[in-house]
């Protein structure tokens, strides 16, 4: 055990940030990112601004620089593709260095790497100030149907549980000595992922029973009803609401 | 007759089988007809051998098997659809695995799950979860993930998840597996300080001389033993004829049992 301590991206803290009610958080970030995506790809200097405004975020939920950066890179795999459209895109050409690029293939790769950075550090901003059950509850207090949330909550309490009986399937293959070398073992593989996939599945129907015993009929009661100031969700529309000023000067401008 | 009333001349029993019988629907039968009752405050053991259709039994306490035949009444009330909310209300039943019972992120969310599934909300609720942990001795870890407990720890809480419900009865399928010796006393302490009935599924012979002054044995689908625990563990021919073997060393006799 004690694997899967919180999560990685949340980092602990009191600022007023991590205050705020996770469904604020939530609609907040959903309505930057929407903002964001909908501001004309040539306005640059929006784009600007708005990472100044995430910038400003950050600060107030002491979250350091360094923090969110680094965990940007998980976008990396994301955009790669997007680095190749000023080589393949057609239409009129520019010269830099020796390389002929895509004028049209330029502003894709500008428009998909800003927007998809700036979304992806607003939802690091969003994990590192909630935790992952407030997150769950945020999401069905904004009415996501509770079946989905359910099946998240269960990912997140199995997941370690899985993940520990797959290293204990690991344990066993190794300790028969039997070592994972070349394509001639994958068979092996495939079949500890096949009897991996049979023991959740029965794990769950165990748990299914264990619910059905103590009363459950297909619905999860909600248990906290908290309730949330007027005050608060103000302060979390703060950020949706300066990006919108920004894309509506994008617009006009 | 409201079966609800009846508690007030003579209680009736916690639990009263009779007469159950039962196959799975690939035709393979698992009770022959069992006649068992518990009476409130009692701790009963069910021992029998693997197979012995222990599981098959505890599955129809509280409808989650349906009966071919006979009759099961929890406090009077019969188990059938109608009631069955109720019916697992009253039953708690700790399944062996934790994991399988704890499902909530929360310890805290855990054990509301019953209460709130029956209705109840707010700060009754919580007095229920800050009571049924600290019954068990768990109410610290009221805001942990399961996860992060020790096993004991886990079949603490698990225990606690029923308790929660108020039960009349609670039922334990082999409560003290995989627990290392101090936890496996601490649950002992903790189920013995308990008022409530007690039905115990084990194969741990000497955890039921200690916790449980009757014991019946299931074997091929019937009770073919109901007696003191001490009685039958002594028996040396009932214990052989349904491969119920004592850890090595163990002398049933030599033990005082608790009263």
């Amino acid at each position: 055990m004690g694997a899967g301590h919180a999560h990685k991206l949340y980092r602990h803290g009191h600022s007023p940030v991590h205050g705020l009610p996770a469904h604020c958080k939530i609609a907040a970030v959903f309505c930057f990112v929407l903002v964001v995506v909908s501001t004309p790809r040539e306005a640059l200097w929006a784009f600007g601004l708005y990472a100044a405004l995430l910038a400003l975020a950050a600060a107030a939920a002491r979250v350091p620089a360094r923090f969110l950066l680094t965990r940007l890179l998980i976008e990396v795999p994301f955009v790669a593709f997007a680095v190749l459209m000023p080589f393949v895109a057609e239409g009129p050409r520019v010269h830099v260095g020796g390389l002929s690029l895509s004028t049209s293939g330029l502003w894709g790769t500008w428009n998909i790497l800003a927007k998809g950075t700036l979304g992806v550090a607003a939802s690091v901003l969003l994990a590192a100030t909630t935790e992952l059950r407030e997150l769950l509850q945020g999401l069905q207090r904004l009415r996501m149907p509770p079946l989905l949330v359910q099946i998240a909550s269960f990912m997140i309490r199995y997941g370690d549980v899985i993940t520990d009986e797959m290293r204990r399937m690991r344990i066993a293959r190794l300790s028969r000595g039997f070592e994972a070398r070349g394509v001639r073992h994958w068979g092996v593989l495939a079949k500890s992922a096949g009897a991996l996939f049979i023991r959740s599945y029965e794990r769950g129907e165990r748990v299914h029973l264990a619910m059905v015993s103590r009363g459950y009929t297909g619905t999860m009661p909600v248990l906290d009803a908290a309730s949330v100031t007027r005050a608060q969700w103000t302060r979390a529309a703060a950020l949706p609401l300066a990006a919108l000023a920004v894309c509506l000067l994008g617009w006009t401008l | 007759m409201d079966p609800l009333s009846t508690t007030t001349p003579a209680p009736a029993p916690s639990l009263a089988v009779s007469r159950l019988a039962y196959a799975y629907p690939d035709g393979h039968q698992a009770l022959f007809g069992v006649d068992l009752t518990v009476g409130r405050g009692e701790r009963v053991a069910l021992l029998g051998p693997n197979g012995a259709g222990k599981t098959t039994l505890v599955l129809h306490l509280n409808g989650i098997l349906t009966a071919g035949a006979g009759t099961v009444a929890v406090a009077g009330l019969p188990v059938a659809k109608e009631h069955l909310a109720e019916i697992r209300r009253r039953v708690g039943i700790v399944f062996q695995d934790p994991d399988d019972q704890l499902f909530m992120p929360t310890v805290r969310e855990d054990v509301a799950f019953g209460p709130a599934a029956a209705g109840l909300r707010g700060a009754e609720l919580d007095a229920r979860v800050t009571e049924a942990l600290t019954r068990v001795g768990m109410a610290d870890f009221a805001d942990r993930p399961p996860h992060h407990l020790s096993f004991g720890q886990r079949r603490r809480v698990a225990v606690a998840t029923v308790l929660a419900m108020r039960p009349e009865i609670l039922v334990l399928d082999e409560p003290s597996s995989n627990l290392d010796p101090a936890s496996r006393r601490e649950l002992a302490d903790i189920l013995r300080s308990l008022d409530v009935t007690v039905l115990m599924v084990t194969h741990d012979l000497p955890y039921a001389l200690e916790l449980c002054p009757r014991s019946v044995v299931l074997s091929g689908g019937v009770i073919v033993a109901d007696g003191t625990t001490q009685e039958l563990l002594c028996d040396e021919e009932l214990m052989r004829t349904h491969r119920l073997e004592l850890p090595f060393g163990f002398d049933p006799r030599s033990v005082d049992v608790p009263l």
